[in-house]
């Protein structure tokens, strides 16, 4: 499927392959034999496959040629980058009762945060972590580096990131708020690495938010986060995804669930960010495991939004539930792939999927494609998808009421929207997405 | 406050309203009265503004402004009203949400500030205990799930919130039932008044025992062909509507209207 003749080579990528040849001639890092050889593993893989052109299935839709062709900057200044306190206020939840976490173009910064004085949360720079149990057990096991260019590249190559640990029987009584921010004078590729791992019977609600300061500069950012969910734990996990139109996503999420644990991901993204691809691959290895996973894009301008994802049932009587919704303005484009397996010993599994669109755009572009593999032959599963314009007759009810163009249209936007908002548990949360939404319309 | 004259209408391209005159003072409530296909909704269509509706002569003017030139927003800041004969279900916009920017986008065009909070809640209750509308129904999404004659209900639930200078009534008490006609007949009258006026299209009499009209016409293959008093409703319940036909048939009409 992939090979040298289709992939994308260009300057990045030649700079990525000399970046790891320098780090791995210095020998200067104390790393651990395993992660020097998962690193090895992920670079050899990269090294053979690139960056991934559309003939790779899984990009089929998103040409990422135009995002790379820039001279990026790889290595990173260690000097702490200096941050405007508005700004990362502004990526807050307005009147949330949280924690306060900022990582600065990938790196943790204690100075930013908040101190969390709870027990049996543990906070710390990625590079920090390395040496600890859970991330020795969890670190690198669940991402797929063969099928996932960029997850490769970011293994070979990752400096830091966030680690969080919840201990078992940890019930974080307050959000834990992340806000991403990036801020480059260069063009600048970056790639954090985090590690999530909620322990057996805890409990947690993360907000992570993506903002970028406005430079001239392009960055392209590669996030990957490894999220594993104990037996028995429950993790709320949001993605509010904004940005400007110097900003490139790649952001992949592999999360791991055990027995009986709860995994809700809400995500929303918004018009700015130029390319935006979600990988969002949830695995239910474990009996009586519930996944819901809420999306909303609002899509703008020339946006390119792609969301992907991977529902894998492995074991029986676990329950899963998708619904993306997009709202697609001007000449955006969107994706929307949505697998999901169940495996022939998943019996007893509830699988839903649901994509809408709603296209405001004449030139707005979408792609939409459910795909099923059921292996088991006891299940409950359905999925569909759906592309429409605005209700005509209920466009003229709201006028005859004396309702004009403008707000009429806002009213039906979030009126579509409300099925996946409706989902959010924490009003502050949903209030946030809603002023968002509100703002995305304008822009 | 409504003049129409000559009006003449099509939808792709088939004429429905074929001269069409009318008039409408403050204070009175017409009843227009007709077979199906005679043009009554074709008439509040074209009223209101919806698209697809060609008006082909003719002209309509609103307290003396020409109301064929405005958007359907803006006939609604102007006071006119349609209760319509199939509201449409909007899940995931409240009630209350849609009914607050409707009055503030009305307020807007006519210079007032937004409505405020308190005085919005007040107005709610008393119209909700006047239309005997469930407080659960008014904070659910608009129209969603609600049974036919909830959802007439809701539109002169609105109608009362909106307080409009005239008010279509569509065929609002086909397939209420008789308690619920009785409510939204009460609410109607209490809500007339000598500055406002109403339009009641109807199939049937039994809704103008209710509310009493000052006039009945009766549209038929696109014009008035008759008018009068509530008598002419009893007429028409009586005999239908064929010996109106064979009148129509049978001489050239003028309209019959003042």
């Amino acid at each position: 499927m992939d090979n040298t003749i289709t992939q994308i080579s260009n300057s990045l990528y030649s700079q990525c392959i000399a970046d790891y040849e320098l780090r791995s001639s210095s020998k200067d890092t104390a790393e651990p034999a395993e992660l020097s050889a998962l690193r090895e593993k992920a670079f050899q893989q990269f090294k053979k496959t690139g960056f991934p052109s559309t003939k790779v299935e899984d990009w089929k839709y998103t040409n990422l040629t135009p995002f790379l062709k820039e001279e990026f900057i790889t290595e990173q200044e260690s000097d702490l980058v200096a941050v405007e306190e508005s700004l990362v206020e502004k990526a807050m939840v307005p009147g949330l009762d949280s924690y306060r976490v900022v990582v600065v173009n990938g790196v943790y910064r204690p100075d930013l945060s908040d101190n969390i004085p709870h027990e049996g949360v543990y906070l710390f720079p990625l590079s920090a972590a390395i040496g600890r149990p859970a991330f020795k057990k969890h670190f690198g096991q669940y991402t797929d580096i063969s099928r996932n260019h960029f997850a490769a590249v970011n293994t070979a190559l990752f400096r830091d990131g966030l680690f969080l640990e919840i201990k078992n029987n940890t019930v974080l009584g307050k959000p834990l708020q992340v806000v991403h921010l990036t801020a480059a004078d260069d063009h600048t590729f970056l790639q954090p690495r985090h590690l999530i791992v909620v322990g057996t019977s805890a409990a947690a609600t993360i907000i992570e938010s993506y903002v970028t300061v406005d430079n001239e500069a392009s960055v392209f950012i590669n996030h990957v986060s490894e999220i594993v969910v104990g037996e028995n734990a429950q993790l709320q996990h949001y993605y509010i995804q904004t940005g400007n139109e110097k900003a490139r996503y790649i952001h992949h999420t592999e999360v791991y669930q055990l027995a009986s644990s709860v995994y809700n991901n809400y995500k929303a993204s918004f018009p700015g960010t130029s390319l935006l691809r979600n990988n969002l691959n949830v695995a239910l290895d474990g009996e009586n495991v519930e996944s819901h996973l809420y999306g909303l894009y609002l899509s703008g301008g020339h946006q390119l939004v792609d969301n992907h994802t991977i529902v894998d049932h492995r074991k029986p009587h676990c329950q899963s539930n998708e619904l993306y919704k997009g709202v697609m303005k001007d000449e955006a484009t969107g994706v929307f792939n949505g697998k999901i397996f169940v495996r022939k010993d998943a019996q007893k599994t509830n699988a839903f999927q649901q994509n809408n669109n709603l296209m405001l755009g004449k030139k707005a572009v979408i792609d939409s494609k459910p795909q099923l593999e059921i292996f088991a032959d006891d299940v409950k599963c359905s999925h569909g998808s759906t592309v429409g314009q605005f209700n005509q007759e209920a466009m003229f009810y709201l006028k005859s009421r004396g309702i004009g163009d403008e707000k009429a249209r806002a009213l039906l936007i979030h009126a579509f929207a409300y099925d996946v908002t409706e989902k959010i548990p924490i009003p502050e949360v949903q209030a946030h997405i809603n002023q968002l939404i509100e703002e995305g319309l304008k822009s | 406050m409504l003049s129409i004259k000559n009006l003449k209408a099509s939808v792709e391209e088939k004429e429905i309203l074929k001269g069409l005159n009318l008039e409408v003072k403050p204070g009175e409530i017409h009843a227009i009265m007709g077979p199906n296909g005679s043009g009554k909704s074709t008439l509040a269509s074209v009223l209101t503004g919806k698209e697809n509706y060609e008006v082909t002569a003719g002209e309509v003017l609103f307290e003396g402004k020409d109301l064929l030139e405005l958007s359907p927003e803006d006939r609604a800041r102007e006071g006119i009203f349609l209760a319509f004969q199939y509201p449409v279900e909007i899940p995931g916009v409240s009630n209350i949400n849609f009914l607050k920017t409707a009055l503030n986008e009305i307020r807007a065009y006519r210079k007032q500030p937004p409505i405020e909070a308190k005085e919005f809640l007040r107005l709610l209750k008393e119209k909700q205990k006047l239309l005997e509308f469930d407080t659960t129904l008014a904070n659910r999404s608009l129209n969603e799930g609600f049974s036919g004659g909830e959802k007439k209900r809701n539109e002169i639930f609105q109608l009362a919130m909106l307080e409009p200078k005239l008010a279509i009534l569509d065929e609002t008490d086909s397939g209420l039932d008789i308690d619920a006609l009785r409510i939204v007949s009460r609410g109607v009258n209490k809500l007339r008044s000598s500055k406002n006026a109403f339009i009641i299209i109807t199939h049937y009499q039994r809704l103008l025992d209710y509310i009493v009209p000052d006039y009945v016409h009766v549209l038929y293959n696109g014009q008035i062909v008759k008018s009068g008093t509530k008598e002419l409703a009893l007429e028409l319940e009586e005999k239908g509507y064929d010996w109106l036909k064979e009148d129509a048939q049978e001489t050239t009409l003028k309209p019959s209207f003042q």
